[in-house]
């Protein structure tokens, strides 16, 4: 069962890989975030049949993975149990789309069925890049990234204090609704009624804690300015990592790599 | 030194509500003390903890925090002197990592690079927590926490430690180990508890708080002997005065 305990444990999990030391945690966080962005865009920007020219761009994930020291299973589980969410929004394409693009023998592949599977591995690899980022990287050193890179310091104040308190909140969530489970006898208690005050309790309980975090800022001194230790350095081997995987993604996204192999071998076997 | 003094006259808070939390405190605690403040639950105990360091305003009556008496323009230097450890770790430590968390009260302060550096390596050492300064705050356990709330505090150099329900939560040898922490400090110290023993050992002067008003102020061991007043108070004997549960003497 999906309990919200496990779902914290797992995502500690996700947290505590960050703290690795590999080649790849020891690059700048922007290097990797740029990194990240231009993979995203890349895989993103690639047109509605396309399946075949997507497929290199696992061999990011696969490095990454492989240099950073992740747990393989553990990212792929994540990454799967995101899987059905796209497919909710590709499962129609092979409805409304009959048209037949590919005959394979006597099957023929309509349109609908490639840009179905076609958005699923675009969901895939966009996901994974972004769950690796983090286990990369860390939240709070994204955030630090992304204020270096342009954005509003208040928003870079506010996610950092979404993910600290998201721990907080879903343990105090946790309990909760441990609290009401326990007291309904495998019924379900009131329904939906009692979920409402309970989500209503957490709001107030939040608001609560927001001004007791408020206080103990004002009591060291707070003034409405954020420090945090900058050490950041964008050397040499940030910039050759930005280089090579950008020209990398984007000759990929010209040249459909795929294509280009089958074409040679079956070239060389001719 | 003056400093370190802190002098509460004839101190009133009514809460917007109308509730008078606070009716007529007045004390005087001075360098180098041991404070404890008990009472009941809603006895107005975390109300004067929080005038202390100015969160709350009094409604009446008049705080001074060693040279200055606490207004607008002093603030600042009094939040800087009292340091001030709240009951939830988790309120206290909102940085990402605990160094950010100890660095966050130094920083705020002006200072910067080395000497920050300095400060946070010196108050995480004094509670033994620096092999703990690039871990997230999410990640520890209850008495780390605890720990590390204090070095965010100390890392400011306070003249006056007030901490409320210090040993709240903690099992017995976390508890064992932040009460020998705390013995070791030399600040003006002000506690709140429910731990009574915790106060015996810690404490040698207790202020007992009824109502909004200061029922007692005297030694604690002394007051620890009138059992009709702790009654009164709804208190008890700390355990360790209290006879042995199985044969009954003391």
């Amino acid at each position: 069962m999906l309990s919200i305990d496990g779902v914290l444990l797992d995502f500690k999990r996700l947290d505590s890989l960050a703290t690795g030391d590999s080649a790849i945690h020891r690059l700048d966080p922007r290097a990797k975030v740029l990194v990240t962005f231009v993979f995203i865009v890349t895989v993103v920007s690639f047109g509605k049949y396309e399946l075949t020219a997507m497929v290199p761009f696992f061999i990011f994930p696969a490095v990454i993975i492989g240099l950073g020291n992740l747990p393989a299973g553990y990212i792929a589980r994540k990454i799967a149990l995101l899987c059905p969410f796209a497919l909710v929004v590709a499962i129609f394409n092979p409805v409304f789309d009959r048209e037949v693009l590919v005959q394979l023998g006597p099957l023929g592949i309509t349109g609908g069925w490639i840009s179905c599977a076609s958005i699923v591995v675009r969901a895939a690899l966009t996901v994974g890049a972004a769950i690796i980022l983090l286990a990369v990287t860390g939240f709070p050193a994204i955030c630090r990234a992304l204020e270096r890179l342009g954005m509003p310091a208040a928003f870079a104040v506010q996610l950092l204090f979404l993910y600290r308190y998201i721990f907080v909140l879903t343990e105090e969530g946790g309990r909760a609704s441990r609290a009401r489970a326990l007291r309904s006898f495998g019924n379900k208690g009131l329904g939906m009624k009692t979920y409402g005050s309970l989500l209503g309790h957490l709001l107030l309980r939040t608001w609560l804690r927001a001004e007791r975090i408020h206080m103990a800022m004002l009591a060291r001194g707070f003034t409405g300015e954020f420090h945090t230790r900058h050490e950041f350095r964008f050397g040499r081997r940030e910039l050759l990592f930005l280089l090579c995987w950008s020209t990398l993604f984007i000759t990929l996204r010209l040249q459909n790599a795929s294509q280009l192999l089958g074409s040679l071998v079956t070239g060389i076997s001719r | 030194m003056s400093h370190h003094i802190v002098e509460v006259k004839n101190l009133r808070h009514v809460f917007p509500d109308g509730t008078a939390a606070l009716s007529d405190i007045s004390f005087r605690i001075t360098h180098g003390e041991s404070v404890a403040i008990i009472g009941a639950n809603g006895a107005g105990k975390s109300t004067l903890l929080l005038h202390l360091n100015g969160y709350l305003a009094p409604t009446a009556g008049e705080i001074r925090i060693g040279d200055f008496p606490m207004n607008k323009a002093t603030l600042p230097e009094i939040r800087r002197t009292v340091g001030m450890v709240f009951q939830d770790p988790d309120d206290q430590l909102f940085m990402p990592t605990v160094y950010d968390d100890v660095a966050f009260g130094p920083l705020n302060l002006g200072l910067f690079g080395a000497e920050v550096e300095q400060r946070v390596t010196d108050a995480l050492q004094r509670v033994g927590a620096v092999h703990l300064q690039e871990k997230a705050p999410y990640h520890l356990s209850g008495g780390e926490k605890k720990r590390v709330a204090i070095a965010t505090v100390l890392s400011m150099s306070p003249d006056i430690l007030v901490m409320d329900e210090p040993t709240n939560g903690l099992d017995p040898f976390a508890r064992r180990q932040l009460m020998g922490l705390l013995k070791d400090f030399h600040h003006t110290k002000i506690f709140t508890s429910h731990d009574l023993d915790m106060v015996l050992e810690l404490c040698e002067r207790t202020i007992i708080l009824n109502q909004g008003e200061v029922k007692a102020d005297g030694p604690t061991r002394e007051i620890f002997q009138n059992e009709a007043l702790l009654a009164q108070c709804r208190l008890e004997k700390p355990l360790s005065m209290q006879g042995c549960p199985v044969c009954g003497k003391r």
